[in-house]
């Protein structure tokens, strides 16, 4: 029993990451109906940023953390600027190449730059552990949980209350009525792709001491991500982190319980069937074309 | 400028439209055939492989460009192929039926992947595939008692008809050769057919198709089928090149490149496929040679502007230590891939069509003629 619920712990935290890019997916899906393939490349490339400031630099923990959100929000509004926006309104195949060779250019310059090694980042989490009764739970995992927790609930209501959130919601759904009503189009993609590069920094920084900084961490992260965003609906915040914390644990629980091989494979399994069952996902709009 | 003037159907789908068509593939065929007797092993070596590519690229051509199903996982059904062909050759069967058993197995499979594409579509589509992918890759790593698991299998030279040939020899490349020359021939065939107007039809408009009375799904699992068989023989040949297959050789990043073949070639053509094959796999050597050389180059260029030679040394040194980073070859790719999608969405051959008409209409081209419409209103969700 000990053993399962630590399992189900670990594998919450490794949801919870799964979950956070997946909340980049879903948030440059929601706004632009554009899928972000390079959005765990970003992941790592804040990652990086993080290490220099703090590794390298010798910053404050969360001053460096702040400042590697600062300076990736900054990347992501570029990266819209130069590879989104001249090929928005273009069919969905033209944009997932363009993310795709995003992805590709940022991991080998990111190679070039920072080197092939594994880095590691010192933060206040690293030692220290929650003991509840016999079960143990290392404070860097619970710091991703409620950072998930916490992000999530803040994109949600920037989401659903705020003008500017409403304004996002409006133009993925028709950018050119968006437009007509007032909306400044380009500017809300480009400020979703800054928010979307934050949460991609913090899923970076916070993994950290999980899973070391290297330069193919947001392929094989990014990839276990997109499982998380088809679970939960593609387009729906909450969505994102039920879905990137149902992987997490499926992962975590194939790995301990199944035969050696299920702990990669569970979660594009799982995918396959969510998408032959319920394509929508758990939490989608089911939507037809009217005629 | 030639007019063609049609009279009837048949006119509009003839494989070749006029006489140039024949004299100018009949040139590239002549060229081709004799290319084992000019050409350095190297260079053979790399034909075979475009010729590999860009049969793969024809088959994602079929349901990428003309059905219009976007595909992650081609590098599955090329390692489906290779595995067929290196498990039948270690019982002795002979090279045509295992050829044509691992076509089959593969069409077969790829079928059973589209039963459940049928339902998905853009995105979707791409990530089931992708997830397929690694579903095959993660099993070829784990039944080792067909596929050897990771530490792979070694594949002997084929022998046809009681001849061995070797994977260098030139009959070899004309195997490559007649395989990418058939699929070719083949998929122009299947595109004026019935059933290649109601892949294109479904590409256009899948609405449009069914009221049309096209049987979607039934045409996209055909289409399914069709591409991976094709890739299937194409794995055989790949197989028998590398005379090893592992694992680890059929990742996401082959079915990348693949994707990058008909999107550097251009995905309303066949041409496309050959285009971006010669590309792909043209680039590994060009950019060696751009390593080994370029230093020299632009120190030469910088001494020739009255650099001393001191500086020229530091400048080539310095372009050397550049050119061997270990992601360079990585970065190009992602900006190559970037800058076609940016700039150059219809690929080579689309380039290629925009020289020509500029010639035959000149002085009166307009660049407005390949502009592609924006579209802000549909939404690829309420399909």
């Amino acid at each position: 029993m000990l053993d399962f619920v630590q399992q189900l712990v670990s594998g919450v935290a490794l949801g919870c990451v799964y979950g956070l890019i997946a909340l980049g997916f879903v948030l440059v899906y929601k706004a632009t109906e554009v899928v972000n393939f390079a959005q765990g490349d970003l992941m790592m490339l804040g990652g990086f940023f993080a290490f220099t400031f703090i590794g390298m630099m010798g910053l404050n923990y969360w001053i460096g953390f702040a400042a590697a959100v600062a300076a990736m929000a900054l990347f992501g509004m570029l990266a819209e600027r130069v590879v989104v926006r001249p090929i928005l309104g273009y069919p969905q195949f033209s944009i997932i190449m363009a993310t795709i060779g995003l992805g590709y250019f940022l991991r080998s310059v990111s190679g070039m730059i920072w080197g092939t090694d594994d880095f590691k980042i010192d933060t206040p989490f690293s030692q220290g552990v929650l003991r509840i009764g016999s079960l143990v739970l290392a404070h860097d995992k619970l710091s991703v949980i409620s950072a998930t927790v916490i992000l999530c609930a803040l994109l949600y209501l920037f989401f659903n209350k705020t003008t500017l959130g409403t304004a996002m919601r409006a133009s993925s759904e028709n950018m050119l009525a968006a437009y007509y009503m007032g909306i400044p189009v380009k500017r809300v993609v480009s400020i979703v792709w800054a928010i979307s590069a934050a949460v991609a920094t913090c899923a970076g920084v916070l993994l950290a001491p999980i899973t070391f900084i290297h330069s193919n961490v947001g392929l094989v992260l990014g990839l276990k991500a997109f499982p998380a965003a088809v679970l939960g609906g593609f387009g729906s915040i909450p969505g994102a982190v039920v879905g990137g914390v149902l992987i997490g644990v499926i992962e975590s629980m194939a790995g301990f319980y199944l035969a050696e091989g299920w702990k990669d494979v569970a979660p594009y399994v799982v995918l396959l069937a969510v998408l032959l069952l319920k394509p929508e996902g758990l939490f989608g709009l089911h939507l037809r074309k009217k005629v | 400028m030639r007019f063609l003037f049609k009279t009837d159907y048949e006119d509009d789908i003839r494989l070749f439209p006029h006489s140039g068509y024949v004299v100018s593939y009949g040139v590239l065929l002549a060229v081709l055939l004799i290319a084992p007797y000019v050409l350095s092993s190297y260079l053979m070596s790399q034909l075979v492989f475009v010729c590999i590519y860009a049969t793969v690229g024809v088959a994602l051509l079929i349901l990428t460009g003309f059905t219009g199903q976007a595909s992650l996982g081609h590098a599955a059904f090329l390692a489906i192929g290779a595995y067929t062909a290196a498990y039948l050759q270690k019982y002795n069967v002979p090279f045509p039926v295992y050829f044509l058993v691992a076509g089959a197995l593969t069409g077969l499979i790829g079928a059973i992947v589209g039963f459940p594409a049928l339902r998905l579509q853009g995105i979707y589509l791409v990530i089931a595939t992708i997830s397929f992918a690694f579903i095959v890759e993660e099993i070829l790593a784990r039944w080792e008692s067909v596929t050897n698991g990771n530490e792979g299998m070694r594949v002997k030279a084929l022998s046809l008809l009681g001849v061995t040939v070797s994977r260098d020899s030139p009959t070899f490349y004309f195997l490559c050769l007649a395989v990418l020359v058939l699929t070719i021939v083949g998929t122009l065939n299947l595109l004026r057919s019935p059933t290649g107007r109601a892949f294109v039809a479904i590409r256009d408009s899948e609405t449009a198709a069914r009221s049309m009375g096209v049987n979607v799904a039934l045409y996209k699992v055909k289409s399914f089928a069709i591409s991976a068989a094709i890739t299937g023989f194409a794995g055989v040949l790949f197989a028998h090149k590398l005379s090893f297959i592992s694992p680890e050789m059929f990742t996401l990043q082959l079915s990348i490149e693949f994707i990058i073949v008909i999107l550097i070639g251009g995905t309303f053509s066949l041409h496309g496929a050959v285009l971006g094959a010669i590309f792909i796999v043209m680039i590994d050597p060009f950019l060696t040679y751009l390593k080994d050389d370029l230093p020299g180059i632009i120190a030469g260029i910088a001494a020739t502007f009255g650099a001393g030679t001191q500086s020229a040394a530091n400048i080539h040194s310095k372009v050397a230590a550049f050119a061997s980073l270990n992601g360079l070859k990585g970065a190009i790719y992602g900006l190559i891939i970037v800058l076609f999608v940016l700039f150059e969405p219809l690929g080579l051959y689309g380039r290629w069509l925009k020289i020509k008409l500029f010639f035959q209409l000149f002085p009166l081209y307009k660049r407005a003629t390949f502009k592609r419409q924006k579209i802000y209103v549909k939404s690829e969700r309420n399909r």
